[in-house]
């Protein structure tokens, strides 16, 4: 559609669109590895510690294979940000001329948090052979810190586009002035930052746990597949429920400090209190078609009481209201949605556990696991397509549109179309050498016969 | 010195260690790709491999330093290069994908002729990625990068200079690859390996001398400004380089092995420094300057306590990494 969509446009508006499909892409591909950067460590590291603690041989194994599997995915997530990084300046270089000044600091501390996770990182998985257990385990700490404190930096970068402060312009807009501590530290850093982090490790989590669900119901029911499941799992159950509070103040933050975007996302049309909450449906202009509605929800939700006031989209300027109204407002919705749905296999897992110390018997639940992985990621993208598009036309609210940032290079679409086949050869290259290591390592299984593991990293890797 | 000039420094000082250290693992390709087929080139493949696994990711990460200090620190320069050395830049980005990509998929495929095409994407993007960083250096410091950006996208590049600097830049590469590849070799007890690159050390290191001698000749003519203060403030570096390359050429050819890789970086080290001396206090020649294109004070300050931090943090973890590589404990 958006190649059709270029051809009539002003060669501006093309660039513009091009360049944000661009963007869009190449971010949606690489924050499902960044997911993983931030919390496949900790994952690894609660397998390794159960491994070295009660001697047990198969979490260590799965510690060794997932660490294997994680040089992999940072591998290529390292080169995807470094497209990223490129593409800031290729794409948007007006933003970066203007603001890099300002909001660059918070990418200057990513990259030192950055630096000293590729490092660990390394001693880590390369690790195995030679140190001592617990040397080993204690080199993969930092990555587990350095994840988070990474996680903060560029998502605090982000949320500064979305509420930017710590900054001054002259006459001519330049930026004369900076805070950094404010820019670092913007309003909406606090629930932007925990909210990514916990997706972080949601995504991480029911991925991992979703590729086991999915051995377990091709019949490998072996306690390594239940093991397999059980850690990610658990990790990313225990985050789900924090994540739909720290979900729902991030919304009402948005309804307080960003309203075009939050009108928007709900699509609400006019100004005033006993606002309507829809669950789905087309947004348009006479209000929300086709959808559910729930009368004075939407309001509760914003300020706990059906009279609050809402902002509608009658009151922001029209050439200051976000495109893509049901685009907006789907994904809204199919962020919460796959949201409560986790919450409900959180429930459900708890429950039987608490019952019988058990996983649910029924298939329906590793079924549930399965889809799981792909669930949280299209949550992850849709939060994005909310918290981006929800923001246009602004790049940084109320000071610069995306139109005025983007580059006058021509050929923007072109670069698009070889970006989309470079890409397509590195998630198939990523997934067909992931496959071919867990091929290897069943095989290998096979030919030792048994499920028995030598205890500890040194006498695993000699296997 | 300003806040503005002991961030260039910084930038600098990112750019050097990224010559050393990423450029060198650009060289390991360049020597993969010419290993020869299959058989021929297996050790040295295998040697490269093995020097390379632990430390590449952690190289590279100079690069996104060299770019975030740039962004945050003189914005209006990197609004400048890229919005006009978009081209290279684009083609080094997608040079970066592959070899990242390549090397990485490469050792976990078993399939003879998948990695074969990986081992290829992985060594031809060695070449090709520091050969178009390359000639975005030269570009700039050819001045063809105007201030206000948005510069000719392919006549700022495709010109002598910019192009004999893409090839110095994988010239140096090989170079320095070949000899931490003999120091590495070396500590292996692979005596064969070690003649080997001490072989192509030695002609890597002619080529890069002459590519750089020819680049004195190159900036006379395209980049004046550099040419005269290289020649006058920059001397004394420039004959230390000279020097150190010429030294390193002496003990190759008397097997001597001592003193090998600090005189080969060093070699390295001054040309990138007399570089620097040679354009202050321009930042892009003879347009911009270092204090015309700095950030905000605070946003220097920032970056000086950024680079503070990582200094005490990063550069010891970095040499943990390396000596436990360095004393074969880490690996596959």
């Amino acid at each position: 559609m958006p190649l059709l969509d270029a051809l009539p446009l002003a060669a501006s508006e093309s660039n513009l669109l091009a360049a944000r499909e661009l963007m869009a892409f190449t971010l949606a591909f690489h924050i499902i590895l960044s997911c993983l950067g931030v919390a496949l460590p900790a994952i690894i590291l609660t397998a390794n510690w159960l491994g070295l603690k009660r001697g047990d041989g198969e979490a260590m194994r799965l510690a060794q294979r997932w660490s294997k599997a994680m040089g992999v995915t940072f591998a290529v997530g390292a080169v995807t940000g470094t497209v990223l990084s490129f593409e800031f300046g290729l794409l948007w270089p007006q933003f970066m001329e203007r603001f890099g000044g300002a909001f660059g600091v918070a990418f200057a501390v990513e990259g030192l948090f950055f630096f000293t996770e590729a490092i660990f990182l390394a001693i880590y998985i390369y690790g195995w052979k030679r140190l001592s257990g617990w040397a080993h385990f204690w080199s993969g700490v930092p990555m587990v810190i350095t994840g988070i404190g990474g996680a903060f930096a560029v998502v605090t970068a982000n949320s500064w586009m979305n509420q930017p402060q710590g900054f001054a312009l002259d006459a001519a807009g330049k930026v004369v002035e900076t805070e950094p501590l404010k820019i670092l530290f913007n309003p909406a850093w606090s629930y932007e930052v925990p909210h990514m982090i916990l997706a972080a490790y949601m995504v991480a989590g029911f991925l991992v746990a979703s590729i086991y669900a999915v051995g377990m119901l091709r019949g490998r029911r072996d306690r390594l597949h239940r093991l397999g499941m059980l850690i990610p799992l658990t990790i990313a159950l225990i985050a789900t429920p924090i994540q739909i509070f720290v979900g729902d103040t991030a919304a009402r933050e948005v309804a307080d400090h960003q309203p075009a975007k939050f009108a928007a996302m709900e699509c609400i049309q006019k100004t005033g209190g006993h606002q309507t909450e829809y669950v789905g449906g087309i947004c348009t202009s006479d209000g929300v078609k086709a959808a559910i509605p729930i009368p004075d929800l939407d309001s509760f939700l914003v300020g706990f009481s059906a009279g609050t006031e809402v902002t509608g989209l009658e009151d922001i300027p029209a050439d200051e209201r976000p495109p893509a109204d049901t685009l907006l407002h789907l994904s809204f919705d199919a962020m919460v949605g796959i949201g409560t749905a986790l919450l409900a296999l959180a429930v459900w897992l708890a429950f039987a556990w608490w019952r019988r110390r058990d996983i649910p018997r029924t298939p329906w639940f590793l079924r549930a696991v399965a889809v799981s992985g792909v669930g949280a990621i299209v949550a992850l993208w849709a939060g994005w397509i909310v918290t981006e598009v929800g923001r246009q036309p602004w790049i940084v609210q109320g000071f610069m549109r995306t139109s005025e940032a983007v580059t006058e290079a021509e050929g923007i679409w072109f670069a698009f179309a070889g970006v989309l086949i470079l890409y397509a050869g590195l998630g198939t290259g990523a997934v067909l050498v992931l496959r071919a290591m867990s091929r290897r390592w069943r095989a290998e299984e096979e030919d030792a016969g048994d499920s028995e593991v030598p205890y500890g990293p040194p006498e695993a890797a000699a296997r | 010195m300003s806040r503005a000039d002991l961030a260039a420094a910084i930038l600098w000082t990112g750019a050097t260690l990224y010559a050393l250290f990423g450029g060198a693992d650009f060289g390991g390709g360049v020597w993969d790709l010419i290993a020869g087929d299959a058989q021929k080139g297996e050790r040295p493949r295998a040697r490269i491999q093995r020097s390379l696994t632990p430390v590449w990711e952690a190289n590279h990460v100079w690069l996104i330093f060299i770019l975030v200090v740039l962004w945050t620190a003189f914005p209006k320069a990197f609004g400048a290069i890229m919005s006009t050395l978009y081209v290279p830049i684009a083609l080094a980005a997608v040079g970066i994908v592959l070899r990242g990509a390549g090397f990485a998929f490469r050792k976990s495929i078993q399939r003879l002729e998948l990695r074969r095409a990986m081992g290829a994407a992985f060594a031809v993007s060695s070449v090709l990625t520091p050969f178009f960083m390359g000639t975005v250096v030269g570009a700039i410091a050819a001045g063809h990068v105007p201030a206000g950006g948005n510069g000719e996208a392919f006549s700022s590049w495709l010109q002598p200079l910019p192009l004999l600097t893409g090839a110095l830049f994988v010239a140096s590469g090989a170079y320095l690859a070949a000899i931490f590849l003999v120091a590495d070799s070396r500590r292996a007890g692979d005596g064969e390996m070690e003649g080997y690159f001490a072989r192509r050390a030695l002609w890597a290191s002619g080529v890069a001398g002459a590519f750089a001698l020819a680049g004195i000749f190159a900036l006379h003519s395209e980049a004046r400004y550099i040419f005269d203060r290289l020649t006058a403030e920059g001397l004394s570096l420039v004959i230390v380089s000279a020097l150190c390359g010429l030294s390193v050429m002496a003990l190759l050819l008397r097997g001597a092995r001592r003193g090998l890789r600090p005189l080969a970086a060093g070699a390295v080290i001054t040309v990138i420094w007399g570089w620097g001396v040679a354009q202050f206090p321009y930042l892009l020649p003879t347009s911009l300057r270092i204090d015309q294109a700095a950030a905000p004070g605070p946003t220097l300050d920032a970056v000086l306590i950024v680079f503070v931090s990582a200094a005490i943090v990063v550069l010891p973890a970095l040499g943990l990494l390396y000596w436990l590589s360095q004393r074969e404990l880490l690996g596959e």
